[in-house]
């Protein structure tokens, strides 16, 4: 329990407040516990164990190794995620370089198309790939022969799909940059390459090498991709699924959902330590990069930037396209007949309308429970070991693969001695699993906005004997705005979007349409998938751009105290 | 004792919920019936609103997925079954799941109706009732074909002919009750040895295999492959909608199964699930089976459906469902030892 020193400094009336703050954080953190670390206890027990449940220790770990098609996809997934980071984290530091270092026109555009492959399922921008590269494509020649099914089309769907995240790290990283270090280095003789070896790279590689973790575990994570264009090559994350939706064989699923836990762990730890390194490079005086024009340069990362644009603006309108089109490649008479999803796999209309709803109930509830905790652990006084182990338990979704968490969900909620067992199969669990899956960066972006208020806040109003959630509602809160329109904006995003937590959670009354198009694309029914995935954009979009007029509207109201 | 606690307030909580459920359902208490189904989801509804229509009082809740999958996912919950009726799965299935004791027999208002092949002979009152075949066929895209020069095939000898080599999509057997009805039927016209060669020949020739019985005719219709190996069914239905295909019976004979239904043994809606039965055996629910499919269980019945292969009737082979019941499993396995990794990556 908390230091009694802690305790004896503060006065009588404040103590009590503090055990409120203290009953909330706890509250939370229990939240955390049946939320993540008993869900993953389940799964890490069950692969140790046999159908029935006896205990076989290595056994399961044996088959896997000794089964070469199991045994087979470690590699596979090693080798197809290393190359795609490889490409991502290439075409995204020039792109962002050319938005940081270059005086060309156009940059929030360029800046708002790159960002468009977030607001799709992943599922998305493989099954346009098909439309593209597929027997019947339009650019299937580019292949020279060779197949969009299999490690090709894999790497050309994680690329697109992971292109946004990794460009937002590297775009952070170049915006830090210090303007006096490249004056140094202009008055001190280095032309623009031996400037870009000395001063560019050192002070983005943090960046560079972090974003290349993301991108890492994203793909080696991400199932969507492999699913609709791996054809015959197995990867973890596909075979996870085969495991549990096709062979219903939960004891190898989680075997191989361990081992999928296993890269992500690791690229999670090493992110975390070289971001603790990352702190020290701004200084206080440091001047803010401003690029000079220089015309044939602009011009150069102009095109190179329309190019990247055209591609993903590409896989957008041939989705689109294909949704509208009757009978692709035979009769492309225009058509809505693919938006009727009655008579489709994947529960029909109403799998939309419970993607809306749950993205809803995901974005309101994760906020409030996200906001709040994140309140705590950075302004509550004391309770030094409460607020330790909080900070641990918020960081664990982070490195769990949704696929993962979805599974240790089965595990857990589906046992029968569970009292919280009533939740299975129920929209609550989907929202429950989502806000989980994304808590760790929602966490992140409320404590970076809480740093920002000075404690003195908090001080002053305790003198003056205010209650704390007083504080927090007339001053905490307003402040942080901006940073909770951010948080809800992502948790209503990602909920729409994501697919590999909920593939395993979903019942027929609760079917989602990111599921939907997994189970059309899975039927052959393409042009309905790519209609639903559309519905998806859409609706994301809608948010993003009720996000923007929120945030603008709200921000001249609530923000206007920055401005001097 | 948290636990202790946390177990008490978390079943008053379940407790209340389930009063206001029923408070608030009780006037018009609906039966909600848990129907596990094979059937194309584009057909469902259909049979929903057939339904309900006459039972205005029972709600039918589908868990639709691939006749592998909805088989897997009984085995997986044997212990503890979820279901109330098997509805529109291979009779082959409902054997195999009948062997373990799964479902209770009940003979349905107007069994004798039906022809005799048609439902479970083995016990009184039967554990499964059919409803009608599936037969397989090849869709052949003439389009695509004429591209690669691909002469048009007429039996399964034909498939495997070097011309054709990674031109055939056949749906994995593991997950698709036509890619189980396939193999099932190559082994009993040829018996086991030639069986397996002839599907190590056709394996060379095979782009991929896929996940649906459904997808292999959908993709030839699309013409992402010439071949698809598929059920006439989604041909007929696929040539119906533009697409410039033919569909096959190859001469050798055609495979084919039964759509069937069960009741589960311990259902808690047994009165439900037995006005199903009865329902899913009159003769108005055989004329809406007919609409897409040429041979339904009551005999007399049927008529001609558009765009189904001519003579396919009599090129159904001798089924025998026991026998592929029983080596389902063993079959399945070898299968997948096999070929699967030339598997779609996706389910089994």
């Amino acid at each position: 329990m908390a230091p009694a020193a802690a305790l004896g400094i503060v006065r009588h009336k404040v103590s009590s407040e503090d055990w409120i703050m203290r009953g909330i954080l706890g509250a939370i953190a229990l939240y955390l516990l049946v939320a993540i670390v008993l869900p993953l206890y389940a799964l890490l027990s069950k692969g140790f164990q046999d159908k029935d449940g006896n205990f076989t220790g290595l056994d399961n770990f044996t088959e896997f190794f000794t089964t070469p098609a199991l045994s087979q996809s470690v590699a596979n997934s090693l080798t197809i995620s290393s190359i795609s980071t490889v490409i991502v984290v290439s075409l995204a530091f020039v792109y962002a370089y050319a938005l940081t270092r270059s005086c060309m026109a156009f940059k929030s555009l360029f800046k708002g198309i790159a960002l468009i492959p977030i607001l799709m399922p992943s599922l998305l921008p493989a099954i346009s790939l098909i439309f593209m590269f597929g027997k019947q494509g339009f650019l299937t020649f580019m292949l020279f022969g060779n197949e969009i099914y299999g490690p090709i089309g894999i790497v050309m769907g994680e690329v697109i799909y992971i292109f946004p995240h990794v460009l937002m790290i590297i775009l952070i990283s170049m915006s830090m940059s210090d303007g006096r270090l490249y004056e140094a280095s202009q008055s001190l003789g280095a032309g623009p390459v031996r400037t870009f070896f000395t001063v560019t790279l050192p002070s983005i590689r943090y960046g560079l090498v972090s974003a290349g973790f993301v991108a890492f575990t994203l793909i080696i994570t991400d199932f969507g991709v492999p699913k609709v264009v791996g054809g015959q090559y197995n990867v973890l994350a596909t075979d996870v699924y085969k495991q549990v939706i096709g062979r219903q064989d939960f004891e190898m699923g989680a075997v191989v959902s361990m081992v999928l836990l296993v890269p992500a762990v690791i690229a999670f730890a090493a992110d975390r330590i070289i971001q603790r390194k990352q702190v020290a490079i701004l200084t206080a005086r440091a001047v803010p990069y401003a690029p000079t024009p220089s015309p044939r340069f602009d011009a150069i990362m102009t095109a190179y930037c329309a190019l990247v644009g055209i591609v993903i603006v590409g896989i957008l309108s041939v989705a689109m396209f294909a949704s509208l089109v009757k009978f692709w490649p035979y009769n492309l008479s225009l058509t809505l007949a693919n938006y009727d999803f009655s008579l489709r796999d994947g529960g029909g209309g109403d799998s939309y309308f419970n993607s809306v709803k749950m993205a809803s109930w995901t974005a309101v509830i994760g906020t409030c429970v996200i906001f709040t905790g994140a309140y705590l652990v950075e302004k509550s006084k004391g309770f030094l070991a409460g607020r330790a182990a909080m900070q641990f338990l918020v960081m664990m979704p982070m490195a769990v693969p949704g696929l993962s968490l979805g599974l240790a969900y089965i595990f857990f909620f589906n046992h029968p001695g569970n009292p919280l067992n009533f939740l299975y199969h129920t929209l609550p669990i989907l929202v429950i699993c989502t806000i989980t899956h994304f808590y760790t960066v929602s966490h992140l972006t409320a404590i970076t906005a809480l740093k920002q208020i000075d404690n003195e806040f908090e001080s002053v109003s305790a003198s003056l004997k205010v209650p704390f959630y007083k504080t927090f509602w007339r001053v905490t809160v307003p402040i942080c705005v901006p940073a909770i329109l951010d948080i809800s904006m992502y948790l209503f995003v990602n909920a729409m979007t994501t697919v590999s937590a909920v593939v395993f959670l979903y019942s027929p009354d609760t079917a989602l349409a990111s599921v939907a198009v997994l189970n059309m694309d899975d039927a052959g029914e393409q042009a309905s998938a790519a209609a639903m995935g559309i519905m998806i954009v859409l609706t994301a979009g809608g948010a993003r751009l009720l996000h923007a007029v929120l945030t603008r509207g709200l921000a001249r109201r609530t923000q206007a105290w920055r401005k001097r | 004792m948290f636990t202790k606690l946390l177990k008490r307030l978390t079943t008053v909580a379940a407790g209340g919920l389930m009063v206001l459920g029923l408070a608030a359902s009780g006037a018009f208490a609906k039966t909600d019936l848990l129907v596990y189904t094979a059937i194309e989801a584009d057909e469902l509804s259909m049979f929903k609103k057939a339904f309900e229509k006459d039972y205005p009082d029972i709600n039918i809740k589908w868990v639709r997925d691939s006749t592998g999958i909805v088989t897997s996912k009984l085995m997986a919950e044997k212990a503890n079954p979820k279901a109330d009726i098997v509805w529109g799965l291979a009779a082959t299935s409902l054997m195999m799941l009948g062997n373990e004791g799964y479902f209770q027999g009940y003979a349905p208002k107007g069994l004798k109706k039906l022809g005799k092949l048609y439902y479970d002979q083995a016990n009184n009152p039967p554990q499964w009732v059919g409803q009608r075949a599936w037969i397989a066929s090849v869709c052949f895209n003439t389009v695509e074909a004429g591209k690669y020069n691909l002469p048009l095939p007429t039996s399964w000898a034909d498939l495997t002919k070097p011309v054709y080599k990674g031109h055939v999509i056949m749906p994995n057997p593991n997950s698709s009750g036509t890619g189980f009805l396939d193999v099932s039927s190559w082994l009993q016209l040829m018996g086991e040895d030639k069986g397996w060669k002839y599907m190590d020949g056709l394996h060379t020739n095979i782009a991929r295999y896929t996940h649906s019985g459904s997808k292999p005719c959908k993709l030839a219709a699309r013409g992402e492959i010439p071949i698809g190996i598929s059920f006439a069914y989604r041909g007929a239905k696929s040539k119906n909608a533009g697409a410039p295909i033919e569909i096959i019976a190859p001469i050798e004979g055609i495979g084919w199964d039964l759509e069937s239904f069960a009741i589960v043994k311990n259902t808690k809606n047994l009165k439900a699930a037995r006005a199903l039965a009865d329902w899913s055996v009159t003769k108005k629910a055989m004329l809406i089976y007919n609409r897409e499919y040429a041979v339904v269980a009551m005999p007399g019945i049927a008529k001609p459906v558009k765009n189904f292969p001519p003579g396919i009737l009599s090129k159904m082979i001798k089924n025998d469902f026991a026998w592929a019941a029983k080596n389902r499993v063993r079959i399945l396995n070898k299968w997948r030892d096999k070929y699967d990794a030339k598997s779609e990556p996706k389910k089994k």
